[in-house]
């Protein structure tokens, strides 16, 4: 660890915190000294119940697709597990269930993790999904899922910290968008218009909060080796490597540093910018 | 540290946001070697740097070198590469203004802005891609101007070379990043800088006012963006243009 800590005293909030590239952010602002409280939702057992009732119903065609989609779920075991790694490192790590999308889940979060450290100075907008299908067929629900998550969760969780964050005069907000958001990509028209209307949300914030010491900006990952391409077909993913001008699929530990130089004293002049990490693939 | 074992050239090193960058790498481990057209500057640079170490003094190359002039930028490559065996990191920074309002620019004043701003660092990269590309690695950082994405009143010379910046980190981005060559580019806001000391109050006022974050920013605001962007921190970073504005390009 640093001699001098960065983000000593700043207490963070992750959203989806619990595996992938939130687990790598939530470690590494904990390394930075932050305080973390990671967040995660964890549908399985109601997934559970959905493979039940389809099974029962003889209509087989999405059935594998739901499996894997269930397979990369998160668990309370696994923000249990990040919560473990961060207070063996000497910080302070609490775990908050919470459906993003649902504003009551999100106030009681921010209240459990106020409780818990006094306020927030740190939100990084993370917790994500997938319901990927071709525009015809994707239906009015798949919309609406990774809506609510990706883009009203956003909003949501903002909501929840920003009044705490004005009158301290002191907020750090990173949301974390993606290259899809950029660029699009079929059979994703939901993520993209998630995570395109992240980047919105994003410049329009750092508008209203910036005489206000608050900094908003995002972080546009590209294609990150996490659970979240395991359902991508191999001939597809050749696809994309072969489209990335650095040859390579990036590492969450490297979104994780974007975040920290974004909330760190260090950018503390640059507000309403959107950091890709795409090993070039979309500039 | 950050940089150890890093050995990074910037150009126009000797003053401003190049001295800055220069002092921050030199802090975090790197060796630098410091361009700067001005003789003068160079051999000020030591004394204004206020090294404290012998370390650092002794982790700095400061050679003359005018970016326009592709034996001078060679040379000081050839010098830096036999002094510290290596190039990781080239920062074009080198840049000057010559405002005038379109009707008024001169053909000189065009083609000097163009030519040092734009071209130069096209030949500090000539000069440097085959060390850089034999080696499988390194890191070039053009730093642009938000003049360069936004446009301004009486910077139609500047603008165009700035633009032509984010051009070059574009392509390549492309054309290098299989051989493990990142590039990408700063484009600072209004930052105070021997090149806007000059402005008149009233400018600097409403630089500020135009500002969401109600200031100007300070050299060591943009050095912090080349570390973070020279570091292998941002390993997977390729291609982007990262504004240090204030929010003023939003």
């Amino acid at each position: 660890m640093k001699a001098t800590a960065a983000l000593d005293g700043k207490a963070a909030l992750v959203t989806g915190g619990s595996r992938g590239i939130g687990q790598a952010i939530a470690i590494r602002l904990a390394s930075e000294g932050a305080n973390v409280a990671v967040n995660y939702q964890s549908r399985k057992d109601q997934a559970a119940d959905v493979i039940d009732f389809i099974n029962k119903t003889d209509r087989l065609d999405d059935l594998d697709e739901l499996i894997k989609m269930i397979d990369i779920m998160d668990t309370v075991e696994q923000a249990k597990e990040v919560r473990d790694m961060i207070e063996s490192m000497g910080r302070h790590s609490i775990i908050c269930q919470a459906n993003v999308g649902k504003m009551d889940e999100v106030n009681k979060m921010r209240d459990k993790a106020v409780a818990e450290f006094g306020k927030i100075d740190i939100l990084v907008n993370n917790a994500g999904i997938v319901k990927d299908k071709s525009f015809v067929k994707m239906t009015s629900e798949m919309w609406d899922d990774v809506i609510s998550v990706n883009l009203t969760g956003t909003f949501n969780c903002t909501k929840a910290v920003i009044d705490g964050m004005l009158e301290r005069h002191y907020g750090r907000i990173v949301n974390i968008s993606s290259v899809i958001g950029r660029m699009g990509n079929r059979g994703q028209a939901n993520y993209a218009a998630s995570k395109a209307g992240i980047i919105g949300l994003t410049q329009t914030l750092a508008k209203e909060f910036a005489d206000k010491g608050v900094t908003v900006n995002a972080v546009a990952p590209g294609f990150i080796g996490t659970d979240m391409l395991k359902s991508v077909p191999a001939k597809i993913m050749e696809k994309i490597l072969a489209q990335i001008p650095m040859g390579r699929l990036g590492k969450p530990e490297e979104i994780a540093s974007a975040v920290t130089y974004l909330v760190s004293p260090e950018a503390g002049y640059i507000t309403g910018q959107v950091i890709d990490v795409n090993g070039g693939l979309y500039i | 540290m950050r940089l150890e074992n890093k050995v990074a050239v910037i150009t126009g090193g000797g003053s401003g946001i190049g001295k800055e960058t220069a002092k921050l790498f030199l802090h975090e481990g790197a060796k630098v070697a410091i361009f700067d057209v001005f003789t003068g500057n160079v051999e000020k640079v030591y004394r204004d740097m206020g090294f404290a170490k012998d370390s650092e003094i002794k982790n700095t190359l400061c050679a003359t070198a005018d970016v326009t002039k592709r034996e001078e930028v060679k040379s000081a490559i050839d010098a830096t590469i036999q002094r510290f065996g290596k190039i990781d990191i080239l920062i074009n920074n080198a840049g000057i203004i010559r405002d005038a309002l379109v009707q008024k620019m001169t053909e000189e004043q065009w083609d000097k802005v163009i030519n040092v701003d734009l071209t130069g660092s096209f030949n500090c990269i000539q000069a440097v891609v085959d060390h850089m590309i034999q080696r499988g690695s390194g890191s070039i950082i053009n730093v642009s101007s938000v003049s360069g994405i936004y446009g301004n009143i009486g910077q139609v010379n500047y603008s165009a070379a700035k633009a032509g910046l984010i051009g070059i980190t574009k392509t390549l981005s492309k054309e290098l990043g299989k051989k493990g060559i990142r590039v990408n580019a700063v484009a600072p806001g209004f930052i105070r800088t021997p090149m806007t000391a000059g402005l008149p109050q009233k400018i600097l006022d409403l630089m500020t006012e135009k500002t969401p974050l109600k200031m100007l920013g300070d050299p060591i605001d943009i050095a912090y963006a080349n570390l973070y962007l020279a570091s292998d921190e941002a390993r997977y970073v390729n291609g982007c243009v990262l504004m240090v504005d204030g929010g003023l390009v939003v």
